[in-house]
C-alpha cells in the first residue's frame, strides 16, 4: 500500500514538473504534497497495551532481535515510542530478570529506580543485580536514530523536528518517504521545511524513483552544499542511469570548486587557533626570558600546575556543588594565577636570585626544578591522566558558512588575545609595569631612583609564572592533564620567544600566529611529522639571518 | 703501644664481625627467589606502566601467601628505567647480573623491548612481555603474553567489514615501529580482500601530538565519499586524549565513522570525558567488564590491594596475571629456577585466564587468547559487542607480509629456531 502511495505521488510530481518548470521548487513540492496529504495516511496510533510485548521484545534475541523490535515499534508511528527508544539509546533500558519485563531505570545511590516505559508509572526500586541492561551497538544506534527521526517528525518543538529531519537525511529510509512528505506539507518553520525537503530529496536519490525526479533531487541537495551533501552526491554519481550520473558529477564539480576556498580558510582558522595555543604557552616565557633574560626550564611545569589547579577545582565542585560546573573555569582562573604566581616568586627568591648573569647555571637549576615538580605532582596525583571536563559553553562547534569552529578553540583564541592585551596594559600603563621595564633596561639607575629592584624581580617572575598558570587553565580543555603536560610546550615556547624577538610582546604574538598558520597550511601536504620538521628548519635558517628575531629591540637599552 | 694494640683489637673485631656477617648474609639471600619488575615509573610511559608494577607486586604477594615457590619466598626487585630506552637495557643487565633475578616481567613500548632483547639473549634471562605488539620477532628468552596482530588487529578489521559494512579505511598511527608494521600488515590484508588503494588513507603523527584539528577534518572529508568509513587507530600514549576530544568537538559520531583503537584501554579512558565517545571501539583480549567469577575476584583483589575502588584493570594486567601463573607452574614442573629448564618447561603450560577459559603457551612463545571487541560506554568501561568463539593462537610472523609469510617459530628441540624458513628449510630467515 505504501508503494502505491509513493508511485501516485511521484507521477503527480512528474506531471507538475513537466507543466510548471517556471514555478519555484518549493511551490511545486507544496502543491504536490498537499495532494498527498489529502490522499492522506496519518500516523496510526496503537493502543498502549499493544506496545508492551513489543517493548519487552527489545531484550530478546540479542542485537538482531532488538533490531527487529525497534523497527516494529517505529512502524506503529506512536509518538510515545520515542522516549522509550531514547532511553534504550542512552543505556537506561533494562530487563527485569524475574519476569522479563522491560523497565527504565535511573541510578539513585546504589539502587535503581524503575519506571514503566509505556505508561511512565513508577515501579519501585531494585538492586543492580536484579536487572540486565539491554545493550546497543553502533548498528542499533543507527536504526534507533532513523526510527526517532520518523517518530519525532511532528514534535511540537522545532529543534526536535530539525533534528528529525537531519536524522532522516542521514538514514535515507525509503519507508519514511510518505511521513516526510506529510510533515513538509504541515511544516510552518522555514528552516525545518528546508531540512525536510533535503531529507526528502535524499530519500528520492537513494530510492528507485525515475531519472527526472532524481535529477531534481540532485539540485535540492546541491543547494545544501556541505560535506554531507557531497557524500550523498558521490554515491549518486555511481548510479546506473547516465543522466543522473552526469547531473551528480556536474553538481560535485561545482561544489568542490567552492569548497576549495572554504578549506583554505578553514586551514587558516586552524592555524590561528594553534597559534593562540602557542601564544598562551609562550606569553609567560616572554616576560621571564624576554624581559628578565632568565632561562626558565620550569616554565612548562607552571602551565602544568595551572591545569592541575583546574582539575582540583573541578573535583571539589563535582563533590560539593555540581551546579557550579559551568563556572569552574572562571573560578579556577584566579586560583591558578595565585598558585603559580606564588610558586614563581618562591622560585625567584629561592633559586634564580643567586644565579643572575649566569645563564647556564640558571638553565641547569631550573631544569632540575622542573623534574622535581613533575615527580612531586606524580607522587601526589598519580602518574595517570586526570579528567578535566569541558563546561557546556565550551563544547560543540559553530557553523559559519562552511567553516566549522569548535567552541573550545574559539574561546581559547579570545582568551589568548585578552591575556596579551592585559599584559600590555600592565607593562605600559601601570606603575608596576613601569618599574619592571626600568629595572630591565638599567638596573643600577632604577635602584638609584628608589625602586626596590629585588622585589620587582620577584614580582616580574611571579607575573610570568602566574600567566603560565592561566595558560594551563585554558590548555587543560584541549590537552590531557598529566605530569608531562609541560614538556610538550617548553620547546615551542622558547622557539616562539626567540623567533618573535626577545623582549617584545608584539613579536610573541606575530611569532606564535605565523608558526601556527604555517604549520597548519603545511600539514595537509607534508603530514604532521614532516610539517613540524620543516617549521623547525625554517626557524633555524631564520635565526641565522636575523639572530635577534622578528621584532628585535634596538638601541642602548639592549645590553649584549 | 697500648693504643696500637687497642686499635688492632678493634680492627680485628671489625674484620671478624664483618666476615661473620658476610658468611651468614648469603644464607639469608638464598631464602628468596627474586623476580624482576622492569616498568617505567617516571617519564612519558609512567602513565601506562606504573599500574603493571603494582599488579606484579600484588601477584607476588599473593603467591607468597600461598606458600611461595619451591618452598622459598618470592622477592620483587623493582627498578625504574624512566621511559629511557637505553636505560631499559642497563637496568635489565643489572637485574640479571647483579640482582640475579629468576625471571623479569616488563617493558611496554616495542622500542624498550628491542633495547633489552640483546641483554636477555646474551645473559640467558627470561622476559615476560605483556603488551600487544607488531610481531616480526621471536626470541628464545622472551615469552610474549600480549597480542600479536592476528590476535587483535585482523579480527577488529574483520568485525568492521562484516558487522558495520566498512569499505573505506583510515589507518592512523603514531610514528614508530609498532604502528608502522601493523599498518603494513593491515594494508596488505585489506588489499587482499579487495579494498582499492584509493579507499585506504594512512597517516602518522609524532608522539604526544596535541593539535588534531586538520587531521580530524581530513578524516571527516575522507568519509564523505559515499562509502562507509572507519578509522583504525594505532595512536599511542598521550596523543589519544586530544584526538578523542577533537573527534567529539567536530561532531564525529561512532555511528557514522567508528574508530577502533588498539592502544586505548580502561586506563587511558580514565582521563577523558567519555560521554561523546560512546560507540567507538577497542579490540583487546580482556576487558574489565567481562562478566566471569574469576574476573570479579581479580578486580576485587586489585581494588583492595591498591586501596581505591576507582582504579581499573586492563588487558596488560591480565597478560601479567597469565604470564606469572605460567612461570610459577613451569618452575614447579621443572623443580628449579634455572632459565634453560624453565624455558623448556614453559611450552605447553596451560593456566586459566580471566575471561572464563584457559590460556596455553605455544612453541613459538606466544599464548592462546580470545579476541574481544568492545564499545566505549559513558562510564569509561567497555561493552563487549563481539567475541571470537574460540581461542586464537598468536602468530608473530604475519602471513600478510612477504618477508615473513614463510617463517615459523618453534623453540622446542630439535628445531629450536625463532625464524625457520619453511620454503628454504633453513633457520635464520628475515626478521629478528
Amino acid at each position: 500500500m505504501a508503494d502505491g502511495m509513493v508511485a501516485v505521488r511521484h507521477s503527480v510530481w512528474l506531471t507538475m514538473l513537466k507543466g510548471g518548470l517556471a514555478m519555484p521548487m518549493r511551490c511545486l513540492l507544496l502543491a504536490l504534497l498537499v495532494g498527498v496529504a489529502a490522499l492522506g495516511s496519518g500516523p496510526r496510533v496503537a493502543a498502549a497495551a499493544d506496545l508492551e510485548p513489543m517493548v519487552n521484545a527489545l531484550g530478546q534475541g540479542g542485537f538482531a532481535g532488538a533490531e527487529t523490535a525497534i523497527k516494529a515499534l517505529a512502524a506503529t508511528g506512536d509518538p510515545s515510542v520515542a522516549p522509550i527508544l531514547d532511553a534504550l539509546n542512552k543505556g537506561n533500558l533494562f530487563i527485569r530478570k524475574a519476569d522479563g519485563k522491560a523497565v527504565i531505570a535511573m541510578h539513585n545511590g546504589s539502587e535503581l529506580l524503575l519506571t514503566d516505559p509505556v505508561s511512565g508509572s513508577e515501579l519501585g526500586a531494585e538492586s543492580a543485580g536484579a536487572l540486565d541492561k539491554i545493550k546497543v551497538n553502533n548498528k542499533l544506534r543507527r536504526v534507533i536514530r532513523a526510527a526517532m527521526g520518523t517518530l519525532t517528525l511532528r514534535n511540537a518543538d522545532p529543534a526536535a523536528r530539525l533534528a528529525a529531519a537531519g536524522a532522516l537525511f542521514k538514514s535515507r529510509d525509503t519507508d519514511a518517504a510518505e511521513a516526510v512528505a506529510a510533515a513538509i506539507a504541515a511544516e510552518t518553520d522555514n528552516r525545518v521545511r528546508r531540512a525536510l525537503e533535503q531529507a526528502y530529496a535524499a530519500i528520492v536519490l537513494t530510492g528507485d524513483a525515475g531519472d527526472d525526479q532524481k535529477i531534481a533531487a540532485v539540485a535540492v541537495i546541491k543547494a545544501r552544499a556541505d560535506q554531507d551533501a557531497l557524500g550523498l552526491l558521490n554515491s549518486a554519481a555511481q548510479s546506473t542511469a547516465p543522466a543522473v550520473r552526469d547531473a551528480a558529477k556536474a553538481a560535485i564539480a561545482e561544489m568542490e570548486r567552492s569548497l576549495v576556498w572554504w578549506s583554505v580558510l578553514q586551514d587558516c582558522l586552524y592555524g590561528i587557533s594553534l597559534g593562540s595555543v602557542l601564544l598562551l604557552a609562550a606569553i609567560g616565557l616572554a616576560i621571564t626570558f624576554g624581559v628578565m633574560g632568565v632561562i626558565n626550564m620550569a616554565h612548562g611545569e607552571m602551565v602544568m600546575l595551572g591545569a592541575y589547579t583546574t582539575f582540583v577545582v573541578q573535583d571539589l565542585i563535582r563533590d560539593f556543588a555540581p551546579g557550579l560546573f559551568d563556572l569552574s573555569l572562571l573560578i579556577a582562573l584566579p586560583l591558578a594565577f595565585a598558585v603559580t604566581g606564588l610558586i614563581g616568586i618562591a622560585i625567584e627568591r629561592g633559586i634564580i636570585r643567586f644565579l643572575y648573569g649566569r645563564p647556564l647555571e640558571t638553565l641547569l637549576a631550573t631544569w632540575g626544578l622542573s623534574l622535581l615538580l613533575q615527580q612531586a605532582v606524580r607522587s601526589i596525583f598519580g602518574p595517570t591522566n586526570r579528567e578535566v571536563g569541558n563546561p557546556s559553553w565550551m563544547s560543540g562547534s559553530i557553523e559559519l558558512g562552511h567553516l566549522t569552529i569548535t567552541q573550545g578553540r574559539l574561546w581559547i583564541i579570545i582568551f589568548g588575545l585578552l591575556m596579551l592585551g592585559a599584559l600590555m596594559l600592565i607593562l605600559h600603563r601601570t606603575l608596576l609595569g613601569l618599574q619592571m621595564r626600568a629595572v630591565t633596561q638599567n638596573r643600577s639607575m632604577a635602584a638609584s631612583m628608589g625602586i626596590r629592584t629585588p622585589w620587582i624581580d620577584a614580582l616580574t617572575f611571579g607575573l610570568g609564572s602566574g600567566i603560565a598558570g592561566l595558560a594551563g587553565v585554558a590548555l587543560s580543555q584541549i590537552d590531557n592533564v598529566s605530569p608531562n603536560l609541560g614538556q610538550g610546550y617548553i620547546i615551542d615556547s622558547f622557539m616562539i620567544v626567540i623567533f618573535g624577538g626577545v623582549g617584545n610582546l608584539w613579536g610573541t604574538l606575530v611569532g606564535a600566529m605565523t608558526l601556527g598558520v604555517v604549520n597548519k597550511l603545511l600539514e595537509p601536504f607534508a603530514g604532521a611529522v614532516l610539517g613540524k620538521i620543516l617549521v623547525l628548519a625554517f626557524i633555524i635558517l631564520f635565526i641565522q639571518v636575523r639572530p635577534r628575531g622578528l621584532f628585535a629591540l634596538r638601541g642602548r637599552s639592549v645590553e649584549q | 703501644m697500648a693504643g696500637m694494640t687497642g686499635a688492632r683489637l678493634l680492627v680485628g673485631a671489625l674484620v671478624a664481625g664483618s666476615t661473620f656477617l658476610c658468611a651468614t648474609a648469603p644464607a639469608f639471600a638464598e631464602e628468596t627467589i627474586k623476580v624482576g619488575v622492569l616498568h617505567s615509573l617516571s617519564g612519558t610511559m609512567a602513565i601506562s606502566e606504573t599500574t603493571l608494577k603494582d599488579a606484579m607486586l600484588m601477584l607476588i604477594e599473593d603467591q607468597n601467601k600461598k606458600g611461595g615457590l619451591l618452598g622459598k619466598k618470592l622477592e620483587a626487585v623493582v627498578v625504574d628505567p624512566a621511559s629511557d630506552w637505553p636505560l631499559f637495557a642497563e637496568k635489565a643487565r643489572e637485574l640479571i647480573s647483579v640482582d640475579k633475578v629468576a625471571a623479569t616481567f616488563g617493558c611496554w613500548t616495542s622500542v624498550s623491548r628491542k633495547s633489552v632483547l640483546p641483554v636477555f639473549e646474551e645473559l640467558n634471562g627470561i622476559l615476560f612481555y605483556p603488551v600487544q605488539y607488531e610481531g616480526e620477532e621471536s626470541s628464545r628468552n622472551v615469552f610474549y603474553t600480549g597480542a600479536a596482530p592476528n590476535q587483535q588487529a585482523i579480527p577488529a578489521v574483520d568485525y568492521l567489514t562484516e558487522q558495520e559494512g566498512v569499505e573505506r579505511w583510515v589507518l592512523a598511527g603514531t610514528d614508530y615501529v609498532y604502528p608502522r608494521t601493523t599498518n603494513k600488515v593491515l594494508e596488505t590484508y585489506l588489499k587482499d580482500k579487495g579494498v582499492a588503494e584509493a579507499d585506504i588513507m594512512i597517516n602518522y603523527t609524532p608522539f604526544g601530538h596535541s593539535d588534531w584539528q586538520s587531521i580530524v577534518a581530513e578524516i571527516k572529508k575522507f568519509g564523505t565519499a559515499g562509502k562507509k568509513t572507519a578509522v583504525v587507530s594505532t595512536i599511542n600514549g598521550d596523543a589519544n586524549v586530544p584526538f578523542y576530544k577533537e573527534l567529539a568537538n567536530q561532531g564525529i559520531k561512532a555511528e557514522d565513522i567508528p574508530v577502533v583503537a588498539f592502544s586505548v584501554g580502561e586506563e587511558e579512558l580514565a582521563g577523558i570525558d567519555t560521554a561523546p565517545l560512546v560507540g567507538h571501539l577497542a579490540a583487546w583480549n580482556y576487558f574489565m567488564s567481562v562478566d566471569t567469577p574469576e574476573n570479579a575476584a581479580f578486580i576485587k583483589e586489585w581494588q583492595t590491594y591498591i586501596k581505591s575502588d576507582k582504579r581499573v584493570t586492563n588487558d596488560p594486567m591480565e597478560a601479567h596475571y597469565i604470564g606469572f601463573n605460567m612461570w610459577v607452574k613451569a618452575v614447579e614442573k621443572a623443580g628449579t629456577t634455572d632459565p634453560d629448564a624453565v624455558i623448556d618447561a614453559l611450552v605447553g603450560v596451560s593456566v586459566p585466564n580471566l575471561t572464563g577459559g584457559y590460556s596455553a603457551m605455544m612453541p613459538n612463545h606466544h599464548i592462546t587468547k580470545p579476541v574481544l571487541i568492545g564499545e566505549v560506554q559513558a562510564d569509561g568501561q567497555f561493552d563487549i559487542v563481539s567475541q571470537t568463539p574460540g581461542l586464537v593462537v598468536g602468530d608473530e610472523w604475519s602471513d600478510f607480509l612477504p618477508d615473513s609469510k614463510d617463517l615459523i617459530s618453534d623453540w622446542r628441540a630439535p628445531m629450536s629456531c625463532g625464524n625457520f624458513n619453511t620454503k628454504t628449510g633453513k633457520c635464520g630467515g628475515e626478521g629478528s
